[in-house]
């Protein structure tokens, strides 16, 4: 339905991101200077100095995913500077900001719990476990907008198999990274942290679910979960948890940082559905960025065909 | 020292000073969208932007009457009016942001929107409040009012004012120091007024 609107755009349509960054420069190459707009632009600058631009790393990509999306992608830059990520700050514009000092290499991801073959992998490890694909997903924040993004990774499961999960792994628990001294707002979010997230084992295994390592041709920025994180595309973004250092394998379903900090407004399974509204507000529509007016949320966020069928059965009002 | 102060005060110049800073927000916003700065989501930048200003005339506004007698300058008074009308200025576009790009013009979807979540009741409420005040802030209607009846109406901006501040606790999802610093500004130019009628009696 609503993919047919925006035809056939894919990643070359973005505005490359060389000209992005130098669009000021561009604009007064066009010699656009009335004085009062020069009075503007002076304000502007010495108020919010631009950003700075990303490093160059390149992943390699080989696969291009039939899970992909062909809607309009959202900018690099409104991806790159508009973020929940607590612990370096509350506000959207802070991650971008604050993240500067994260140190992510070296870094080591643990697989553990109920496995036969638990094990630790380097960044070097999980880059190399397979290939990489781009997936284009659409994103849904539990706020209420969202986003669509090519991300890079390969699916979760890869890695979950090579641990070879026992009979006893009923869920997966997941853990971000924390170390107050990298990240400002570490003990003044409001949120208990560090950030833990859970999937049952067959969400986790799903082929949806991805490994992500990197997004837009290149690895992720910090502020968007360097060096690897999830996403998990039928459910609201929180789930999709950042800078992950742990992945263990649970027999009960494990704790998850937002159904702690307040159990009635997110839940445990937090898929994307429209006919359940958050306790304070509807989750019928959603403002996807770059649009002024919004669009209708779609169930399981347009990603039916591929996952309603773990939930068969279940009331998804009760399990929220 | 006082006596310049006050004459600053009451000078011709003063009004429109104060005018033009009472909108230079909307100058900043305007750099702001000069220069491609309102953020990858600007409805919602415009949002909290009108939002804050609401809230923070409104305080400014309830903060005249403290101030003129703890600071012994009634010629404050000048500007309390012009406070006011810009608290109204702000909530209008706050509105207008809610009605179009939330709610698409759509007043159906917007009643049963205010209907069924506490957090938009209450800010409507407080919308809805501050249009009678703004409709009689003229000196005619003072007049056809009468001071007294004036007075009891205009004591609804006590009433809007605690409703913004709830609305915006009701509607923030973990950092509630912001929400809580307004509601303490509020609540101490409340406390204070409560005090004064005390001691009256």
């Amino acid at each position: 339905m609503s993919t047919e609107k925006y035809g056939e755009l894919t990643y070359a349509d973005v505005t490359p991101k060389a000209v992005y960054f130098n669009r000021r420069q561009i604009l007064r190459g066009m010699g656009l200077a009335g004085a009062a707009l020069v009075g503007a632009k002076v304000f502007g600058r010495l108020a919010f100095p631009p950003s700075s631009a990303a490093a160059d790393n390149k992943l390699n990509v080989s696969i291009k995913s039939p899970y992909s999306t062909t809607e309009k992608q959202t900018s690099f830059e409104d991806v790159t500077h508009y973020n929940n990520f607590y612990e370096f700050g509350t506000s959207k514009t802070d991650p971008a900001r604050n993240a500067g000092k994260f140190r992510t290499s070296p870094w080591t991801v643990s697989v553990e719990g109920e496995c036969k073959k638990p094990a630790k992998y380097s960044m070097d490890d999980i880059l190399k476990l397979a290939s990489l694909e781009e997936r284009i997903y659409r994103h849904r924040c539990v706020e209420g907008w969202s986003i669509v993004v090519p991300w890079i990774g390969y699916s979760l499961n890869t890695i979950l198999k090579l641990a070879e999960p026992n009979e006893k792994a009923k869920f997966v628990a997941f853990e971000t990274f924390y170390e107050p001294g990298q990240m400002p707002w570490a003990t003044s979010s409001g949120i208990m942290l560090p950030y833990v997230e859970g999937l049952r084992l067959d969400e986790a295994m799903n082929p949806l679910t991805l490994l992500c390592v990197g997004m837009y041709g290149e690895s992720l920025p910090n502020q968007d979960g360097a060096p690897v994180r999830l996403v998990i595309p039928w459910k609201y973004g929180f789930k999709s948890i950042k800078s992950i250092i742990k992945i263990r394998f649970v027999k009960g379903e494990p704790p998850t940082t937002w159904n702690r900090y307040a159990p009635s407004e997110y839940g445990f399974y937090s898929n994307v559905n429209p006919n359940v509204d958050h306790p304070r507000w509807s989750q019928a529509t959603e403002r996807r960025l770059g649009e002024i007016f919004k669009r209708k949320t779609l169930m399981f966020n347009g990603y039916s065909d591929q996952v309603a069928s773990m939930y068969t059965g279940m009331d998804l009002k009760k399990y929220y | 020292m006082p006596a310049a102060i006050r004459q600053i005060l009451t000078a011709k110049w003063t009004k429109p000073v104060v005018f033009l800073a009472c909108a230079s927000p909307l100058a900043f916003l305007a750099a702001r969208a000069y220069n491609g700065q309102l953020g990858a989501n600007p409805v919602e930048f415009l949002q909290h932007f009108s939002g804050d200003w609401t809230l923070r005339f409104l305080l400014i506004t309830l903060a005249v009457t403290p101030l003129r007698k703890l600071l012994n300058l009634p010629d404050l008074i000048r500007f309390r009016r012009m406070f006011g009308l810009f608290a109204f200025f702000y909530v209008c576009l706050h509105f207008l942001t809610y009605i179009g790009p939330d709610q698409a013009f759509s007043f159906a979807g917007m009643l049963k929107d205010v209907a069924k979540r506490p957090f938009i009741t209450v800010g409507f409420a407080g919308f809805l409040l501050l249009i009678p005040l703004a409709i009689t802030s003229t000196s005619g209607w003072i007049r056809r009012l009468g001071g007294k009846n004036w007075q009891s109406l205009h004591r609804l901006i006590y009433v809007a004012a605690l409703c913004g501040v709830v609305h915006y606790y009701w509607l923030v999802k973990s950092d509630h120091r912001l929400p809580l610093l307004y509601a303490a500004i509020l609540a101490v130019l409340l406390l204070y007024r409560l005090a004064v009628s005390f001691l009256k009696h």
